[in-house]
């Protein structure tokens, strides 16, 4: 760091002057950082404490300043019974909030990794040179454009049990026997969600692989032509390793994403508890159930998990943050 | 022989792949496109083609209710909040990418961090924020909270782009005597209206389709964006669900998006690939 500062980017004269430059350039930067730092702190680093803060406390929708510092009793606590039993309650034993957890994780795992799938399948072909592949590539930029409340109505339309595209279409294919409630049915609601999730960020992901596809050189292809290799050992051998950095990448946020869906479920499937997940769980005990402190303990932990993910992508991932020389 | 008949069937396979991939992805818009002419009992007739054309549903969207009030708010809203976070942002990332300094990699590593944030975490801060500046239930509210995701993203993508603008075109500006702010704005500006471009669009999309904080932040028809008016659009009885006008509803609001999309393809998954950071 201290090297690159005295091998300043910029001017190339007399030492004395460009320290003086330097100077005043540092001092430039800090004012141009200083708004920039002051939004992000008042958006997102104060409200985040008070939400932590407010996990310890009793405090409630309609009197924000009026709780109390109850401690970890949101999370845990604990009483033991004249009969000597000792019963817990709180957060940590909630089963509404555990099976929050498994729909946010089930989702995200089984979400990621079938766009991910699909997503290098679609890569894989508009990477292809074809007749329309510029149709192609402007048709599956269609679902990522549309907003996600108005494809979870959309499919929540095509969904409709006694109405629905997909029932009709189904029947008439021969795949269910009779019309299924999608959306309500408590056996096919998390299915519902994934059909439309896939559907919507698949492109986003496809995309993201095909600009690694890009990359990798066209004559390693050419070679392995000429050398006769099969097409799927070239996939497998070749192209996957060389992808595999952009494709993590894509991943990762993928699934950060994932853990924090709150949209499509509140729209597709509302109250359901086969898709409830810990954003819309929590959303729920904040504003709509009056238990705002139990609320931000939720949401607490759903930061807790997510900043434990990232900073082991970090920690993983060695992500270069110096924004140094490309 | 053979070898022939098995190319053709591969190339066969090939587009049967091809336009698999395109009905998937465009069938659900048009599906919505079609039903948003359907009125009556045609609504509840399954159709693959259109069969009917009424615009029933577009006049009662458009004339009834607060809907057109909501497109309002929401142009409103994602206007003014990408126009600050690129003011924001421009400055900020002209001090990440062109000077060095202490701490720059952990105000980087902060901007990220803060990117991933799930929202619901400072659903509750925030609203006691906006209760305390006494903006909720207004357009402000919304202004005030995107910024937490699109002021992170502008300066990542502008960052990475200023970034590689070649030193030569500041050196000489340097020589000449310009201070910071007249490179940014006198030589930088003009180079970066692509990138600008790119990343305000991005923005803007995110702050049109934005539902957690809306739903929370606001409480009247009158005050709602427009997702959260479809969200909550509802017919004359609780169970008589309106979708009609749904679909309308939702054609209207998506077909300027699509097309924005269609025209910035390039530019667009530029943007996405080099920031790579939201979906």
């Amino acid at each position: 760091m201290t090297v690159e500062a005295t091998a300043g980017p910029a001017v190339r004269s007399t030492p004395r002057i460009q320290s003086e430059l330097m100077k005043s350039r540092v001092a430039a930067a800090m004012w141009f950082l200083v708004p920039m730092l002051v939004a992000l702190a008042i958006v997102a680093g104060w409200p985040l404490l008070r939400t932590i803060y407010f996990s310890f406390t009793n405090t409630s929708l309609n009197n924000l300043y009026g709780g109390d510092f109850v401690g970890f009793k949101n999370y845990l606590s604990w009483t033991t019974l004249k009969s000597g039993r000792t019963v817990f309650s709180g957060l940590l034993v909630d089963p509404a909030w555990w099976n929050a957890v498994g729909n946010t994780l089930r989702f995200a795992v089984i979400s990621v990794t079938l766009e991910t799938v699909i997503g290098m399948i679609v890569a894989l072909v508009l990477n292809a040179e074809f007749k329309g592949r510029g149709i192609v590539r402007a048709a599956i930029l269609i679902p990522w454009a549309i907003p996600t409340i108005v494809s979870a109505k959309m499919w929540s339309w095509m969904l409709n049990d006694q109405f629905g595209i997909i029932n009709d279409l189904f029947l008439n294919l021969g795949i269910i026997s009779q019309k299924v409630a999608w959306t309500a049915s408590a056996d096919t609601a998390m299915t519902a969600v994934l059909i439309v999730d896939i559907w919507k960020t698949t492109p986003f992901m496809a995309l993201l692989i095909l600009a690694g596809l890009q990359m990798v050189p066209k004559d390693v292809y050419e070679a392995a032509r000429i050398d006769g290799v099969h097409p799927v050992k070239v996939f497998f051998r070749v192209t996957l390793p060389l992808v595999r950095p952009a494709v993590m990448v894509a991943v990762i946020f993928r699934l950060l994403d994932a853990m924090r869906i709150f949209d499509l479920i509140y729209v597709l499937t509302p109250n359901s508890s086969a898709t409830k997940t810990m954003s819309v769980i929590s959303r729920e005990n904040l504003f709509d159930f009056d238990k705002f402190a139990y609320g931000s303990a939720q949401s607490t932990l759903l930061f807790l998990l997510i900043a434990v993910m990232t900073g082991l992508y970090i920690w993983l991932g060695k992500v270069r943050f110096d924004g140094g020389d490309r | 022989m053979t070898m022939d008949l098995w190319a053709i069937t591969k190339r066969v396979a090939f587009y049967a792949l091809v336009i698999f991939i395109v009905v998937v992805a465009v069938f659900p818009f048009y599906y919505a496109i079609l039903t948003s002419f359907k009125s009556g009992t045609d609504l509840f007739r399954v159709t693959y083609l259109p069969t009917s054309f009424s615009l029933d549903n577009y006049s009662a969207v458009l004339n009834v209710g607060d809907f057109p009030r909501n497109v309002l708010n929401s142009v409103f809203v994602a206007a003014v909040t990408v126009l600050l976070a690129l003011f924001l942002a421009i400055t900020a990332s002209f001090a990440l990418s062109r000077v060095r300094f202490r701490g720059r990699g952990i105000i980087l590593m902060t901007i990220l961090a803060v990117s991933m944030f799930p929202q619901i975490a400072v659903l509750a801060g925030l609203f006691e924020v906006i209760r305390f500046l006494g903006i909720y239930n207004t357009p402000w509210a919304l202004i005030f909270s995107y910024t937490i995701f699109t002021l992170p993203f502008t300066v990542w993508v502008l960052t990475t782009f200023m970034r590689d603008l070649p030193i030569e075109i500041e050196e000489a500006a340097i020589v000449d005597g310009a201070t910071p702010w007249v490179i940014i704005t006198k030589v930088f500006m003009p180079l970066m209206w692509p990138a600008l471009v790119t990343t305000g669009l991005l923005a803007f999309i995110g702050a049109w389709n934005e539902f957690l904080f809306a739903l929370t932040f606001t409480s009247s028809n009158a005050t709602r964006t427009v997702p959260v008016a479809i969200a909550l659009l509802s017919g004359g009885t609780q169970h008589e669900i309106p979708w009609g006008a749904i679909m309308a509803a939702s054609v209207i609001v998506t077909v300027p998006l699509v097309i924005l999309v269609l025209i910035f393809q390039r530019k667009i998954i530029s943007g996405l690939t080099a920031g790579g950071v939201k979906g």
